[in-house]
This record gives structure tokens, C-alpha cells and sequence, in this order.
């Protein structure tokens, strides 16, 4: 298997994500995320760069990026800053990346160019007050009038809803569950901002509500009553592998900044790195950045081989990786100390955008009916793949 | 026909193995012994397994329901890439 860590392209690869990231995220990320608005000036940087478009092809204007470099961009990208990962998630990883698997020519030719360069920002409508976890039961309705579709309903939580061109809408008709391409300057489309979150309090979160939306037939995406079963499938698994790599990101950031301050900070006659309790710590950190970066990497390669074992990789990934993202975050704080409380250090954001990781693109609970499940089937094809 | 038909049966059989037997007309879906996301990862393993592509027409359950529907519909797909 090739290492990723060590392969020279990926590793040139990784290092151009870094170093974007630590010149054009790092700096502001503490000031945006207090203001809870992501810059427009960082989102364009990130569209020059090909974020937006990274794994579309390169026909339709996208990088043609692999699935393993998308782990590294979301890696790096998620390190720095989970706001700027989220917009990756939904954009490219929900949004465009179903596109381009399930859109009709027509549709691809369309949507694909205005998605990769960024001219046109999407997001990702599924969740409902009454419909979370348990996706099946979203109540917004769509019903086909001649030609034309109208969709009713209210979607929660968008996240960068407040910036999106064009919302990716799931609605029911009886027991049909469909998937809409809407755009947001449609008559009937209702955008409420929404503040305060806990975490990647710069993703722009707005509840999204639809009202008599009338859309033309070529806004469904994917066959008519297949909204499930294939478009949120295939998102929420894109989804969630950007989580897991977003996570990855999460973890190492905590590390890097635990030992550097045990490093730094002297209290007792000795430096923080050389009490045996923070060695503890630090060794945890260490030990879970390796497994959660070896199950991510796993699940990158199956990904890019198109494995079909590749989907329960990824939801392993991203159980594990969350999960780990928030034991080193809590540990960072707590190395950290005072420090690690402040406004001013990456420490608590990452402590904060942590506990999101277990909630979004599959709460750790559905993972683990997942998993379990999947184990009671095939426990191979997680143990030896 | 026959080797598609037994390289599904082994897929499913290793994939969905939970102590419950089924025939190659059982509808699988029906069974509940897979969920909506396995249908993905059966889409994956057929593209990737066969080297054909599975499109949004060809996404009716009358497709991916049972062991002999899945192989015709391999074999369909064959077909029209070895014609065209």
C-alpha cells in the first residue's frame, strides 16, 4: 500500500495546503470565528486556488484533484480553521461532488463550472426540526405542477446558508423522497441567519425556508424518488470522509499546540514537557493522531481505488477521528491552561469546532449502528481492508 | 452469465451475511437484511468489479433486488459496452 505520509507527491501536495493555510487562515482565524462571519476575502482566495473545485474534473473546470489529496487539503485546511473545512464539506463534498456523480450531462455541464470556480457558492438542505439523525423523515414537500416543482417546507441548521447561491433541497411527496437544486434568488426561498453557535461559528449557519418555491423540471438532481437512496448517500459520505480528514486536522493542531507550550512554559523548576502527567497527554495526542491519521488514509486510498469498502472506511474514519479530535482537544485546553481558555488561542476554538465533528455528516451514534451493524456482516471488511 | 452470477452471490454472501439464507430470486431489500447504504456499496462493488458505470436511468430497485437481477443487469451493461 502506498504510505501517503511518505509518497513525494502527496507530501509536496500537503505542504502547498499548509502553507496557504498558515499564511491565509491562521492569521485571521481567531478574529472571524469571534465574529462569526467567514471573510469573502478568504473564500475567494480559497476558489483561486482550486478549493472550491478540487475534485470536479478537470473538464468542467474543477482540479480533477484525487480522493487522497482532498484528504489532505481537508486535512490542512481543517487544521487551521474548521469554519473554512466546513465550507469545503458542503460546497464541494455534499454539493458539487453528487453533482458530478449523479447530475445528467445537461446538469453537470450547468452547475460544475459555476461550483469549481466559485462563481456560484452551494450548500446542503436536509436537516429539519423534526428530521436529524433520522433523515428519512424530512417533512418539506415538493409537488409537480406541469412541468414545474414547488417545494414547501423549512430546513435547519444550512451551514453557509447565509452565502449560498444555490441550496441542495431534499422533499417528499408521499413515500418519494427527491433531491432539488434551488436556487437562492427563487421566488419563495427565505433565509434566516442564525448566531451563537457552539462551534465553527464562522460557517455561516442559516435556517432556509421554502414557501410555494417553484422550480423548473431540471432542478431535480437524480431520479425522482431516489433522492435518498442516492443523493444523500453519496453526500453524506462525501461528507463525512471531509469530517474525518477535518478532524485529523483538528487533532494535530491541539498537539502541535500542547507541545509547544510544554515546551515553552516552566512551572515547578521544570518545563511543562518533562512532568510526567503531561507526558501522558501528550503521549495519548501522539498515539491517536497516528491511528486516526492511519484510518483516515485507509479510507482515503479505498476511496480513490473506488473500493466498494470504502463507505464503511470512511464512517470508521470519521467515528474515530471525531471522537479523537475531541479527547486531544480537551487535553490541549487543559496543557494549556488559562492560556487555553482564552479568546486568543486556536486551543479553544478547536475544543469548541470539535464537539461538532460528533454531531455533523452522521451523529458518532448513527456511526455506531453503522459500524456494529456492518461488523455483524462483514467484520472483515473492516478488520482486514 | 454464470461467473457475474456467482461473483454477486459471493459478494452478497460476504457482504450481508447474518445467519440468514436467501435464493437468487430473493428480493434483498425486502429481506431487510440490507439497508439503503448498502445498495451504494453494492453500486461501488458492480462498477468497480465489472468496470461499468451505473447511471441515474439505471437506478430502479427492479435493478439491484436479487442475485439474478443484479446479474442481468451486469450482463446488460456488458453487453452495450461490447457492442458499442
Amino acid at each position: 500500500m502506498v504510505r501517503i505520509e511518505q509518497d513525494i507527491h502527496y507530501r509536496q501536495q500537503r505542504m502547498a495546503f499548509r502553507k496557504f493555510a498558515e499564511s491565509e487562515i491562521t492569521p485571521v482565524a481567531e478574529q472571524y470565528d469571534r465574529e462569526q462571519v467567514f471573510p469573502a476575502a478568504l473564500l475567494e482566495k480559497m476558489a483561486a486556488e482550486g478549493f472550491l473545485g478540487a475534485t470536479i474534473p478537470q473538464e468542467y473546470g474543477g482540479r480533477g484533484w484525487d480522493q487522497v489529496t482532498a484528504g489532505l487539503m481537508y486535512e490542512e485546511i481543517g487544521r487551521a480553521c474548521s469554519s473554512a473545512r466546513s465550507l469545503l464539506t458542503v460546497h464541494l463534498a455534499l454539493v458539487a461532488e453528487t453533482i458530478a456523480r449523479w447530475a445528467g450531462s445537461a446538469q453537470q455541464a450547468y452547475w460544475l463550472p459555476l461550483l469549481a470556480s466559485g462563481k456560484k457558492i452551494a450548500a446542503f438542505c436536509l436537516t429539519e426540526p423534526e428530521a436529524g439523525s433520522d433523515a428519512r423523515s424530512v417533512a418539506a414537500t415538493y409537488m409537480q405542477q406541469g412541468d414545474r416543482f414547488v417545494l414547501n417546507g423549512r430546513k435547519r441548521w444550512t451551514t453557509f446558508g447565509q452565502v449560498a447561491d444555490v441550496y441542495l433541497v431534499f422533499a417528499r411527496n408521499k413515500e418519494k423522497i427527491s433531491a432539488f437544486l434551488v436556487n437562492r434568488d427563487n421566488p419563495g426561498v427565505e433565509v434566516t441567519p442564525v448566531q451563537g453557535m457552539l462551534g465553527t461559528r464562522a460557517s455561516m449557519i442559516a435556517h432556509v425556508t421554502f414557501t410555494d418555491c417553484e422550480v423548473e423540471a431540471d432542478a431535480l438532481l437524480g431520479r425522482e424518488g431516489f433522492g435518498f437512496i442516492s443523493i444523500v448517500n453519496t453526500a453524506l459520505d462525501n461528507g463525512r470522509y471531509s469530517v474525518a480528514l477535518g478532524s485529523l486536522g483538528i487533532l494535530k493542531c491541539c498537539l502541535q499546540h500542547s507541545m509547544e507550550h510544554a515546551s515553552r512554559r516552566r512551572q515547578f523548576g521544570n518545563y511543562l514537557k518533562d512532568h510526567q502527567l503531561i507526558k501522558l497527554k501528550i503521549t495519548d495526542m501522539i498515539a491517536d493522531a497516528k491511528a486516526t491519521g492511519m484510518l483516515c488514509y485507509n479510507a482515503a486510498l479505498l476511496r480513490k481505488e473506488k473500493q466498494a469498502n470504502a463507505l464503511i472506511q470512511t464512517s470508521l474514519a470519521k467515528y474515530y477521528a471525531a471522537a479523537a479530535a475531541n479527547r486531544a482537544a480537551r487535553e490541549a485546553v487543559q496543557v494549556l491552561g488559562a492560556l487555553g481558555c482564552s479568546e486568543d488561542s486556536a486551543v479553544q476554538r478547536c475544543f469548541r469546532d470539535a464537539k461538532i465533528m460528533e454531531i455533523i455528516e452522521g451523529s458518532t451514534e448513527m456511526q455506531q449502528l453503522l459500524i456494529s451493524d456492518h461488523g455483524f456482516a462483514d467484520l472483515a471488511s473492516i478488520i482486514e481492508d | 452469465m454464470n461467473d457475474i452470477k456467482e461473483k454477486v452471490r459471493a459478494y452478497l454472501l460476504q457482504s450481508i451475511n447474518q445467519g440468514k439464507a436467501f435464493t437468487d430470486a430473493d428480493d434483498i431489500f425486502e429481506l431487510g437484511i440490507v439497508n439503503s447504504l448498502f445498495a451504494m456499496q453494492l453500486i461501488t462493488f458492480m462498477e468497480t468489479k465489472f468496470s461499468i458505470r451505473v447511471e441515474n436511468d439505471d437506478l430502479e430497485i427492479s435493478n439491484f433486488n436479487t442475485v439474478n437481477n443484479i446479474t442481468g443487469f451486469i450482463q446488460r451493461k456488458l453487453n452495450v459496452i461490447t457492442t458499442a
